[in-house]
């Protein structure tokens, strides 16, 4: 483990001019990404993680938008790097899967065609029966069933399960080195999701993928994830491995993520633990700690952030932005039993 | 006026078939979907029966045709003892205010050009309940109720979030007091910190004003907590019905056990130790 990391994301500020001011969706993320890894990205709806991929992408770049810190790909800067350059890496170097594969591809072309189109847009030189062989191969791959005759179909002929191995199959084209899925299941049904799930695991495996999880689902995190970065109102709260995430967790956020979610393998509670309140909105963020509104245990030191720091002196790379001392988060995370943010009322 | 005895809800071998039609000119009906093809269940006053399914399982349709939504194929319905299966729309109307229905997608289903105020009192308005500052009454304490403020009365749909809006939709499906709520996928558009937010708002209210739910969701974990007794439902049929906990701990459906197997455990030791001894 640990070779040169792949990706590396520093300091990242993104913003967004608005009508309303400055919304500062991503403020301040680190992060290290190695061949064969895959980090997950977790937080609520307007919490920065999406922002955070597409700034990778280079598809947050506008008029409006206010981009610093460093995104650097094998020591190649990507924020600064010309248009046409990063046409080229996205889909060649890294390529994305969205929520929605309904969306995301053409309706009125056959999927193979779409696919076919990319791989020449990339390889002018590939002949297009080559790039027809290539596709089919690559559905295969993935896993689609008669590859040779359903690369024809149009996407409303697939479910929404094939439709997203088809997604998969079109990020994987040009054999990027990085993968970025953006809540690949979020859409699907369970038995579909964990199909996906394996999927995706054993590509990354076998192609030593480094890959990009973004999900709200802590379960799916912990079916695929190495490392974990929890982001909130732009910024990350806490970042480390899975183990540490789910068996240590620092921060109260994390401790209301891991307390919401329902049970199969316990006993149902009384009442599901909840973190109560709603994000704040990021042109009105709160003085201080961004979740100190939501927090029960926030005391006069939350008016100030603190910084994303390792407090446990044996665990150096697993860092949270909260003020409480080791000791009394042990105490603190405990609700009936389990981790979670508040004692029921 | 309690007729049914304990049963709120008795729905018997409910179909819903829909024709497959192929023509030219003349439409010949060569296929049926069977989107609901024979659904028993009876749900006691008060209590809540969770029906769960994967997408295309016919949960949705059977909910519809329990409110009349969509007539029935065949089958009897029968609330508070009495047949509804069949009555006009006419003949359904006074009957509306005792069972409401909760959507899934908050976004999609309040107007965006109507004032949260109006949205929730329109149910009220539309049956002569009450007009006037006795409305607006109300409803500004129906909004509170569902844990939205007075003040929110004023405001349009997207000025909220996900969450509120769901509120928003609890706040018009209560504000008739109905008896029967049928909550289609209610939490599943929703964050998960927020999911569990709502599912203990409808739990309250489910004790303050002795409300009875079918719950329809995919998430089996989420319909194991909200409800008494589950129902599973895969092609038309319901294939197991049971206690919650009977259903989530001792399947007995292939079905069933399909689903629950394939929950992700949000617990990394457990996912793993679950995923070893399955090499194929």
């Amino acid at each position: 483990m640990s070779p040169e990391p792949l990706l590396s994301v520093s300091d990242l500020q993104v913003g967004f001019a608005t009508e309303g001011g400055l919304l500062q969706a991503v403020d301040g993320v680190n992060f290290e990404l190695r061949p064969g890894e895959v980090l997950a990205i977790v937080g609520e709806s307007g919490s920065g993680k999406s922002v955070t991929a597409q700034t990778i992408m280079g598809l947050t770049r506008g008029h409006n938008s206010r981009i610093e810190g460093s995104v650097q790909l094998d020591g190649e800067e990507l924020l600064t790097a010309g248009d046409a350059a990063m046409r080229k890496l996205r889909g060649e170097r890294i390529a994305m899967v969205f929520q929605d594969p309904m969306t995301s591809f053409n309706p009125v072309y056959r999927l193979g065609a779409q696919i076919v189109e990319a791989i020449r847009a990339h390889r002018p030189d590939t002949s297009k029966a080559d790039a027809r062989a290539r596709v089919v191969e690559l559905f295969d791959s993935v896993g689609i069933p008669e590859a040779e005759r359903r690369v024809d179909d149009y996407p409303h002929e697939f479910s929404g399960g094939m439709r997203q191995r088809a997604m998969i199959a079109m990020a994987l084209a040009l054999e990027p080195e990085v993968l970025i899925a953006d809540e690949p299941t979020t859409a699907l049904d369970v038995t579909i999701q964990a199909q996906i799930l394996r999927l995706l695991e054993d590509l990354n495996r076998e192609r030593n993928l480094a890959t990009i999880l973004i999900t709200h689902d802590l379960g799916v995190v912990a079916e695929v994830a190495d490392r974990v970065l929890v982001m909130y109102a732009g910024k990350v709260v806490e970042q480390g491995t899975l183990d540490e995430i789910f068996y240590d967790p620092q921060h109260p956020y994390t401790w209301g993520l891991l307390g919401s979610l329902t049970r199969l393998d316990r006993p149902r509670p009384k009442r599901l633990p909840q973190i109560s309140g709603a994000p704040p909105s990021l042109l009105e963020l709160p003085e201080g700690c961004p979740f100190r509104p939501r927090c029960p245990h926030e005391f006069s030191k939350c008016t100030q952030v603190p910084g994303l720091e390792a407090r446990l002196p044996d665990a150096p790379k697993h860092c949270d932005r909260c003020w409480l001392t080791p000791e009394q988060k042990r105490e603190k995370r405990h609700v009936e039993g389990q981790i979670g943010l508040e004692a029921p009322a | 006026m309690n007729g049914g005895g304990e049963n709120l809800l008795e729905v018997t071998d409910l179909v819903k078939h829909f024709p497959v039609k192929r023509g030219v000119l003349v439409d010949r009906e060569v296929d049926q979907v069977r989107a609901v093809d024979g659904v028993s269940f009876s749900i006691p006053r008060g209590k809540t029966l969770g029906l769960v399914g994967e997408s295309g399982s016919g949960k949705s349709t059977a909910c519809r045709a329990v409110l009349q939504l969509i007539k029935p194929t065949s089958g009897s319905v029968r609330f508070e003892g009495e047949e509804i299966a069949g009555l006009s729309r006419r003949q359904m109307r006074p009957l509306r205010r005792q069972m409401q229905m909760i959507f899934q997608d908050p976004y999609a289903s309040l107007n965006p050009r109507k004032r949260i105020g109006q949205i929730v009192a329109d149910p009220l308005r539309r049956q002569n309940v009450a007009s006037g500052s006795d409305l607006r009454r109300r409803v500004t304490a129906l909004l509170e109720r569902v844990g939205l403020a007075g003040e929110h009365y004023d405001r349009f749909p997207h000025e909220f979030s996900g969450g509120q809006r769901q509120r928003i939709g609890i706040a018009r499906a209560l504000a008739l007091e109905p008896k029967l709520v049928i909550a289609d996928e209610p939490v599943s558009a929703l964050d998960v910190s927020i999911q569990a937010q709502i599912v203990n708002l409808l739990d309250d209210l489910q004790d303050e004003l002795g409300l009875t739910y079918l719950f329809v969701a995919h998430d089996i974990g989420v319909v194991r907590h909200i409800s008494d007794r589950i129902a599973v439902m895969n092609e038309g049929k319901i294939v197991e019905q049971g206690s919650a906990d009977q259903v989530c701990e001792h399947p007995t459906d292939p079905y069933t056990k399909k689903l629950l197997a394939a929950v992700p455990i949000p617990d990394p030791r457990e996912s793993r130790a679950r995923r070893e001894p399955t090499p194929s």
